[in-house]
């Protein structure tokens, strides 16, 4: 019988739960803070399952041995913070080549370097965008509660095997740290997305990197009936390297396309009291936890302010962002870097002078009172 | 067990960078490099079919077929 | 089976260089293939960056040319997912000691049933011959105009020390050999490691005045002997070929079963 589970957990465990929930298979990962959790709670969770847990020599190792678990056809996710994600982003650029899916999560902390490991920041807003080289693009995912983080969790399982391509969880420290309830679903209550086999016969010449018309990309594991080449060089439709300029042209808008035409349907948001609002704060993670606050406060004032919520960071949702807010006198990004979802909101609206930063870099979570101190500056009438 | 009989070289000239180890190392000097630079099996009634030849091609284009 | 059922000949005449001794690598890994009957739907080649990871595309297996140095790395991930798969990983001497040092002795420690193959040739070749960590103290690359005075270390003495469960070297110019110890590592249940000397007529063999490549091989021939010969006992520079180590350690992919089985009890 299922029976519904509520447990008072981290946010890192919402997120272990959820990773199983959808399917994980394999996980490996390295020690770092804030994320290590993921890692202890897998090491017991996922061999109950059946599933594998690896502990490797550092997180380029880590995220290499996922992207090869992922070849055989398991679902497969890595766990990290900073210094590890920046040391993961080859890895990563492989895995957006060679159209491998699998999760990353960053539980971000305070950087750049070392930083400030065991304190809050969102300063890899950017770098989850841009941190492997060369032109891409990604799905980057986040929460701010934990009942959001193991659906956004299950959400980015699906996507990664949707689209054939790696999914960056981007939480935070305060997230991830921060305990509170969470109800594990029923089985089926969310969606499960699996992998998508090919159905080509043994014998038959299959195309591991030929889309259907739908656009997916059928795969078939490694170790099966259909012996193929995986390469980050640019390649054919047989995983085969190609310089021709029209094989690279190809690719390459292939990989950017399955995911920027798809944006709508990649985009996660919630909106809270947007109807009528005229100031809009914009926020994601734990520093839309502290909008929401002000927001419902000043609301109980009879003041015309809201929140829009962003769970998928990239591709940035500027169409919904634009249109949510189009009414906004002013509009407020929350968040603790120095701008990072506020550049992406001045180019999505139509007056970039009516967009304001309200932040915090410090270590320390952004609280309501900062919120509300950088909305009196903003109003000209001083803290 | 009989020793193999040589039948034929069988040399895939597409292949052949004509780099010299097959013909270096034939114990019996059976091979040679043409004027194209491809190996060529000059005195192949020399050969004691030893495979030597293919076992150490690189370019994999070397094929002792025996009787 | 046939060589030519081993290949993908529509990739032929192979890129490397006239007299590559990775092309012998080639020939000696599909004869021991061939001679140990292996199912090619069985076999997955992961391979990194450099000469030597263009040798997983011309094999007809499940084939991975992955990221320079972390060939060990992914090759991890598959092997622990589905361990009844054979993993060859085929390495350069950079990409498995240099950049790939750290995975190459973590994998050895761990002891994961797989094969690890450095084609050491002593130099990077494919960007365009500078010295690498096993060039060799003296000697002459790209990046070594003067004299290279970086001391190499022993790929055997490293793997036996770090816990891999077979060891061996051979060279290219001992093609019978090399076929020989290769079937001897897949068939080895642990983490195999063959280093087998190969030669770079274009950029090591030239600049150091080695020759070009049957001539470096006539080098191998009389700088190795046999491990444990009299002959290294007389002149301490030669360097020996063999089987160094052959031994049983718990293996990891099936320790890890052990974990689950004991997981699904305790839960």
């Amino acid at each position: 019988m299922n029976e519904k589970i509520i447990k008072f957990v981290q946010g890192n465990e919402a997120c272990v739960e959820a990773a199983i929930y959808a399917g994980l298979g394999f996980f490996a990962g390295y020690p770092i803070t804030p994320s290590t959790e993921i890692a202890e709670l897998l090491s017991v969770r996922l061999p109950q399952t059946g599933g594998k847990f690896l502990q490797m020599e550092d997180e380029i190792a880590s995220i290499c041995a996922i992207i090869g678990a992922s070849l055989t056809g398991n679902k497969v996710m890595t766990a990290t913070s900073g210094p590890g994600f920046s040391l993961m982003q080859e890895a990563l650029g492989y895995a957006v080549m060679a159209e491998i899916p699998c999760v990353i999560v960053n539980v971000q902390r305070g950087g750049p370097s070392t930083g400030n490991p065991t304190h809050v920041s969102q300063g890899d807003i950017n770098q989850a965008r841009w941190g492997t080289h060369g032109d891409h693009s990604i799905i980057v995912l986040t929460a701010s509660n934990h009942q959001d983080v193991f659906s956004i969790t299950v959400d980015a399982f699906n996507m990664a095997e949707m689209y054939r391509t790696p999914v960056i969880l981007l939480f935070d420290e305060v997230v991830a740290h921060l305990r509170e309830g969470l109800t594990i679903p029923e089985k089926g209550a969310l969606d499960i997305v699996d992998r998508l086999k090919t159905s080509v016969k043994r014998g038959v010449d299959f195309h591991p990197y030929l889309p259907r018309e739908d656009g997916r990309l059928p795969m078939s594991d490694f170790g099966g009936i259909h012996r193929y080449n995986v390469t980050g060089l640019f390649h054919d439709m047989w995983g085969f390297p190609s310089s021709d300029p029209k094989v690279v042209h190809g690719l390459l808008r292939h990989l950017v396309d399955k995911i920027e035409n798809n944006v709508y349907d990649i985009s996660r948001y919630k909106e809270y009291f947007l109807e009528d609002a005229r100031t809009i704060f914009v926020s994601y993670g734990s520093s839309a936890r502290s909008a929401l606050h002000v927001v419902k406060n000043r609301r109980a004032r009879g003041e015309r302010i809201g929140l829009l919520e962003l769970q998928t960071l990239w591709p940035f949702p500027a169409g919904i962002v634009r249109e949510k807010c189009s009414e906004a006198q002013c509009i407020i990004v929350v968040e603790m870097n120095m701008g990072q979802v506020l550049q992406q909101v001045k180019t999505a609206v139509d007056n970039p002078d009516k967009v304001f930063l309200a932040n915090r870099i410090d270590g320390e979570l952004i609280t309501p009172t900062d919120i509300r101190n950088i909305m009196r500056l903003i109003q000209g009438r001083g803290v | 067990m009989p020793k193999a009989k040589l039948k034929e070289h069988k040399i895939n000239r597409r292949w052949c960078k004509g780099c010299g180890i097959c013909a270096h190392f034939c114990p019996k000097n059976v091979l040679e490099i043409d004027k194209d630079e491809k190996a060529v099996a000059a005195r192949p009634e020399d050969c004691i079919a030893c495979r030597l030849c293919e076992l150490r091609c690189p370019d994999l284009a070397i094929e002792i077929i025996t009787e | 089976m046939a060589i030519k059922d081993y290949i993908r000949e529509r990739f032929f005449p192979q890129m490397w260089c006239p007299g590559c001794g990775h092309g012998i690598i080639l020939n000696g890994l599909i004869k021991a293939v061939e001679e140990l009957g292996l199912n090619k739907n069985d076999i997955v080649m992961v391979s990194g960056i450099g000469c030597s990871a263009r040798i997983s595309g011309y094999l007809d297996f499940h084939t991975m040319h992955t990221l320079h140095g972390r060939a060990l790395a992914f090759a991890t991930g598959i092997k622990m997912s589905r361990p009844e798969l054979n993993v060859l990983v085929p390495m350069g001497d950079g990409d498995a000691l240099a950049i790939g040092g750290n995975h190459f002795i973590h994998a050895a420690r761990r002891n994961i049933d797989m094969t690890a193959i450095v084609m050491n040739n002593r130099v990077y070749g494919m960007t365009g011959g500078q010295y690498s960590p096993l060039s060799g103290y003296g000697t002459l690359a790209t990046t070594a105009p003067y004299t290279n005075i970086d001391h190499p270390f022993d790929v055997v003495d490293l793997a036996v020390a770090v816990g891999a469960t077979f060891v061996a070297r051979s060279t290219t110019y001992h093609i019978r050999q090399l076929t020989d110890l290769i079937k001897k590592a897949i068939t080895h249940k642990g983490f195999s490691v063959v280093e087998i000397l190969s030669q770079c007529p274009t950029y090591y063999g030239r600049k150091n005045k080695e020759g070009n490549a049957y001539e470096m091989m006539e080098l191998m021939k009389q700088t190795t002997t046999p491990v444990g010969s009299e002959a290294k006992k007389q002149n301490h520079d030669l360097i020996e070929t063999g089987v160094f180590v052959e031994t049983d350690k718990p293996e990891y992919c099936t320790e890890y079963d052990k974990i689950i089985e004991r997981a699904k009890k305790d839960n």
